[in-house]
C-alpha cells in the first residue's frame, strides 16, 4: 500500500515570500510618502512661525536689480521670472561653450600624448598633470585676478584696426547688423546644405557600388561657403557692422566678451581639457594594436586607419566618461558665483533669493534646473553612445 | 558665497521641528550655550573687524557684546560668525544665529515677508559712490555709462539701479559677493566707481593702497537705518536686544559712561537711579539680573563712546556724528525712557 502523497500545506501568510514582498514595499512606500509630508508640514509651519513668505508669487514681482549679461531683453523693471530665463542662459551658454572647446581641446590634447614625438606627448603630459591637479577655483581667480586684471585701462585699450578693442572691462567686438535682404543668403546656404547632403549619399552609393572615390569634402567646402557668399555679394552686402566707439567712461556699441565670463570659460576648458585628453588617450590605447597593423597592410592610409578603424572602436570607450565630464563642466559652472559672472547660482540662487528670502523656493527651482540639465545630456550622450556602438553579430 | 551653506540653512529650515523658538526660548537656548551666536561681517573697519589675532572690534561687535553684558553680566560671552551679505539673512532665518549685527538695513519686505525683527537703528546711513579722482568725476549725476561694483544681496544693488534709472543714464553693474573683491576691481580699474552705504565707503577706502587718489562723492541716494536684527516669532529675545540698544542711548543722554557708572549711582536723578538698577526691578521682567543696565554700560559704554571709539575721532575713520547724533543735539538718536 502506498501512501497518499501528502497534500502540501499552505504556509501561514505571514510567511509567504510573495505577500512579504508586496508587504515590505507597501511599507517602505508609506514611510517614504509620511516623511515627505512630514517634512513638508513641518517646513509649512515653521515658515508661518517665523512670518517668512513662501509659494512661488515673487517670480512675478518686479526684480529692481540690474545684470551685467543677458542674452535677452531684460532691465531693472523685469520681474524675478525673467532674472531666472536671464542667468539659466547665462549658465547654458558658458557650458554650451565650454563644452565644445573643451572637447576640441581635449582631443588635440589627447592625440598629442599619444605622439611619438619626445616633445609634443611630453608638451601634453606637463598640461595634463598641471592643470589637472590645482583646483579649479584657484584657476578661476587665477584667470580673473591676475591674468585679465593686468589688461589695460579703457582709454588705453589694445586695438585691432579700431574695430576690435581689448581692455580690463573686456573684448569689443563690431556686431553685425542684419539689413534687409539677408533672408537670400540664409536660403542660399539652406540650399547649399540640401545639395551637399544629396551629393555625400550619391557619392558614397557610387563608392559602394564602383569603388571610385569622390572628393566630398572640397565639394561640400565649396558649395556650404560659395553659394551663401555669391547670393551675399549679389544682394548688395546686406549687412552692417556696429563698431563700438570709446564714449565717456566705456566702450558703447558692439558686442563685449567681460572678463568675468572669459575667465570662467578659460578656466572650465583648459581644467576639462585636461580629463577628456586622459580619457581620449585611454580610448585610442584602448584598441588593440593588431588593428592598425591589419589596417595597414590591407593597404590603408595612416590617416585613413585612424578615422575608419581606431577612432570607431575608440569612441565606444570614449563617451560614457566623456558624458562624466561634460556633467562636471556644468555644474562647475556654478563656479561663477565667485566672480561675479550673473549664472544661475550668483544671479537667482544669490541676489534673487536674498532679494526676496525665499531660500527654499529659490534652493529647489535652481537643483530642479541642474538636474533638468544633466538628466537631458545623459539622455543625448547615450543615444550617441548606442548610434556608435559596435553592433556584435 | 558658499552654496554649501546655503543649502544647509534651507536643510535647516527643512527638519527643525516646528516650536522650536517660541516665546522666550531664544533666551533659554543661549543660557545653556554659555554665549550668543552673532552674526556680523565679513570685514569692515569700524563695523565688524577682526585683527590678526582674531579679536573683533566695531560697533555691531558691541552690540553684540553689550546684548551678552545684558544676559550673562559678561561681555566676551559672544561667538563672532563673519557672513557675507548674501548668507547673512538665511543664517538669521535657520537660527544659526541668534542676533544678527551687520550693518543691514532696516527695510519693509525684510520686517515683512523675511521674518525678521529689527531692534533699532545703530547708525543713520545713506548710500553713496567712491570713485578714482583720475576721473574728474563731482557729482554722482556724471556717472552715465560708468561700470559699477556692488555687493550682492544688498538694498544697496536696488538703490543704484534706481537711481540710474531715475536720472536716465546707463549702468553696468558687476555684482561681487565679497567687499573685498569690490575693493580689488576698484582699485583694478574693472570698474569706475563703487557704492555702497557711505560709512561702508569711508571703511573701505582706509583698505585701498591708496586712499587718498579716491574721493567719495556728495551725493547720498538713499535712506539707510542699520541696525541689529533677530528672528520674528520670539518676542522676549526681542525685547532684550531692542532694550540693550536702548539703554546705550539713554545712558548717552544721561551722561552715563563706563567709567562714571558706579559714580552715578549716588546720583539724585531719579531717571538715572531706573537705569542703574538702584530704584525699582528692572531686570526681572527681561528675564535678566536687576542691574543688567549698569553692567551693559559698565562692561561696553555708552552710545556715544561705542561710536567715537570704532569710527569717530578716536579711530582712523574719523566720521562725524551727524545724524547719529543724539535728538537733543540735532542728530536722529532717541530711545523710549525707563520707566
Amino acid at each position: 500500500m502506498t501512501e497518499p502523497i501528502p497534500t502540501p500545506v499552505k504556509p501561514p501568510f505571514w510567511n509567504d515570500p510573495q505577500v512579504r514582498a508586496i508587504v515590505f514595499q507597501a511599507i517602505a512606500l508609506v514611510a517614504t510618502v509620511a516623511f515627505g509630508l512630514y517634512i513638508f508640514d513641518n517646513t509649512q509651519a515653521n515658515l508661518r512661525r517665523l512670518g517668512i513668505a513662501s509659494g512661488f508669487g515673487f517670480l512675478s514681482s518686479p526684480s529692481g536689480f540690474d545684470i551685467i549679461q543677458s542674452l535677452i531683453p531684460y532691465s531693472a523693471t523685469s520681474s524675478y521670472g525673467r532674472v531666472f530665463w536671464v542667468a539659466l542662459l547665462n549658465t547654458l551658454l558658458v557650458s554650451a561653450l565650454g563644452v565644445v572647446l573643451a572637447t576640441l581641446l581635449g582631443f588635440v590634447i589627447g592625440v598629442a600624448r599619444l605622439s611619438r614625438n619626445w616633445l609634443i606627448s611630453r608638451l601634453a603630459l606637463a598640461y595634463i598633470e598641471t592643470f589637472r591637479n590645482i583646483p579649479l577655483l584657484l584657476q578661476i581667480f587665477f584667470w580673473y585676478f591676475a591674468v585679465l586684471r593686468a589688461m589695460p585701462a579703457p582709454r588705453q585699450s589694445l586695438s585691432l584696426g579700431e574695430t576690435v578693442f581689448l581692455n580690463i572691462r573686456g573684448l569689443y567686438l563690431p556686431a553685425p547688423e542684419i539689413q534687409t535682404g539677408f533672408g537670400w543668403v540664409l536660403a542660399a546656404f539652406g540650399i547649399a546644405a540640401v545639395l551637399t547632403t544629396l551629393l555625400a549619399r550619391w557619392a558614397r552609393r557610387r563608392q559602394r557600388a564602383t569603388g571610385q572615390q569622390f572628393p566630398i569634402l572640397s565639394v561640400a567646402l565649396a558649395l556650404l561657403l560659395g553659394l551663401p557668399l555669391l547670393t551675399f555679394w549679389l544682394a548688395g552686402s546686406p549687412l552692417a557692422w556696429q563698431v563700438p566707439e570709446l564714449q565717456g567712461f566705456n566702450f558703447r556699441g558692439g558686442w563685449v566678451i567681460i572678463p568675468e565670463m572669459a575667465s570662467l570659460l578659460l578656466a572650465l576648458t583648459i581644467y576639462t581639457a585636461t580629463f577628456i585628453a586622459e580619457i581620449v588617450r585611454a580610448g585610442i590605447q584602448a584598441v588593440s594594436h593588431g588593428q592598425t597593423e591589419a589596417s595597414l597592410s590591407l593597404g590603408l592610409t595612416s590617416s585613413l586607419t585612424l578615422r575608419l578603424i581606431i577612432l570607431p572602436q575608440a569612441l565606444r570607450v570614449i563617451i560614457p566618461p566623456l558624458t562624466n565630464q561634460y556633467l562636471n563642466l556644468t555644474k562647475n559652472s556654478s563656479l561663477a558665483a565667485a566672480i561675479g559672472y550673473p549664472d544661475l547660482v550668483s544671479a537667482f540662487a544669490g541676489t534673487v533669493l536674498n532679494q526676496t528670502g525665499q531660500a527654499i523656493e529659490c534652493i529647489a527651482i535652481t537643483m530642479a534646473v541642474y538636474l533638468t540639465i544633466s538628466l537631458l545630456i545623459s539622455l543625448m550622450m547615450n543615444w550617441y553612445n548606442r548610434r556608435v556602438a559596435l553592433v556584435e553579430r | 558665497m558658499n552654496p554649501l551653506k546655503t543649502f544647509a540653512t534651507a536643510t535647516v529650515l527643512l527638519l527643525t521641528a516646528s516650536g522650536v523658538a517660541q516665546a522666550g526660548a531664544t533666551l533659554d537656548a543661549i543660557k545653556k550655550n554659555g554665549f550668543i551666536k552673532c552674526g556680523v561681517s565679513d570685514g569692515l573697519p569700524g563695523f565688524s573687524y577682526a585683527d590678526e589675532k582674531g579679536n573683533y572690534s566695531g560697533i555691531d561687535v558691541d552690540v553684540c557684546r553689550a546684548v551678552a553684558a545684558a544676559v550673562f553680566g559678561d561681555a566676551t560671552k559672544v561667538k563672532f560668525t563673519p557672513l557675507t551679505a548674501k548668507e547673512r539673512l538665511t543664517a538669521l532665518q535657520s537660527g544659526e544665529i541668534d542676533v544678527l549685527s551687520r550693518n543691514t538695513t532696516w527695510t519693509s519686505s525684510r520686517d515683512s515677508a523675511q521674518g525678521m525683527n529689527f531692534a533699532g537703528v545703530t547708525y543713520y546711513d545713506g548710500q553713496g559712490f567712491l570713485v578714482n579722482k583720475k576721473l574728474g568725476v563731482k557729482s554722482a549725476k556724471q556717472l552715465d555709462g560708468a561700470t559699477v561694483c556692488v555687493q550682492a544681496g544688498t538694498t544697496t544693488e536696488l538703490n543704484l539701479s534706481d537711481y540710474f534709472r531715475t536720472n536716465k543714464m546707463k549702468l553696468t553693474p558687476i555684482t561681487y559677493d565679497k567687499s573685498d573683491e569690490s575693493a580689488k576691481s576698484l582699485e583694478a580699474g574693472r570698474c569706475d566707481v563703487l557704492t555702497s552705504d557711505q560709512s561702508q565707503l569711508y571703511a573701505q577706502r582706509i583698505k585701498l593702497a591708496k586712499p587718498d587718489e579716491y574721493v567719495v562723492l556728495p551725493e547720498v541716494i538713499s535712506k539707510e537705518p542699520l541696525g541689529p536684527v533677530v528672528r520674528h516669532g520670539d518676542d522676549d529675545w526681542f525685547d532684550i536686544v531692542k532694550w540693550t540698544l536702548f539703554v546705550m542711548v539713554n545712558a548717552e543722554e544721561l551722561g552715563v559712561n563706563s567709567k562714571n557708572v558706579e559714580e552715578m549711582k549716588k546720583s539724585t536723578n531719579p531717571d538715572v537711579k531706573r537705569l542703574l538698577g538702584v530704584e525699582g526691578d528692572k531686570g526681572k521682567d527681561f528675564g535678566l539680573a536687576n542691574d543688567w543696565m549698569a553692567v551693559v554700560i559698565k562692561q561696553v559704554g555708552n552710545y556715544g563712546e561705542i561710536f567715537e571709539r570704532n569710527v569717530g575721532q578716536g579711530s582712523p575713520l574719523k566720521i562725524q556724528r551727524g545724524l547719529n547724533a543724539l535728538w537733543n543735539q540735532g542728530g536722529l538718536q532717541y530711545a523710549p525712557p525707563v520707566r
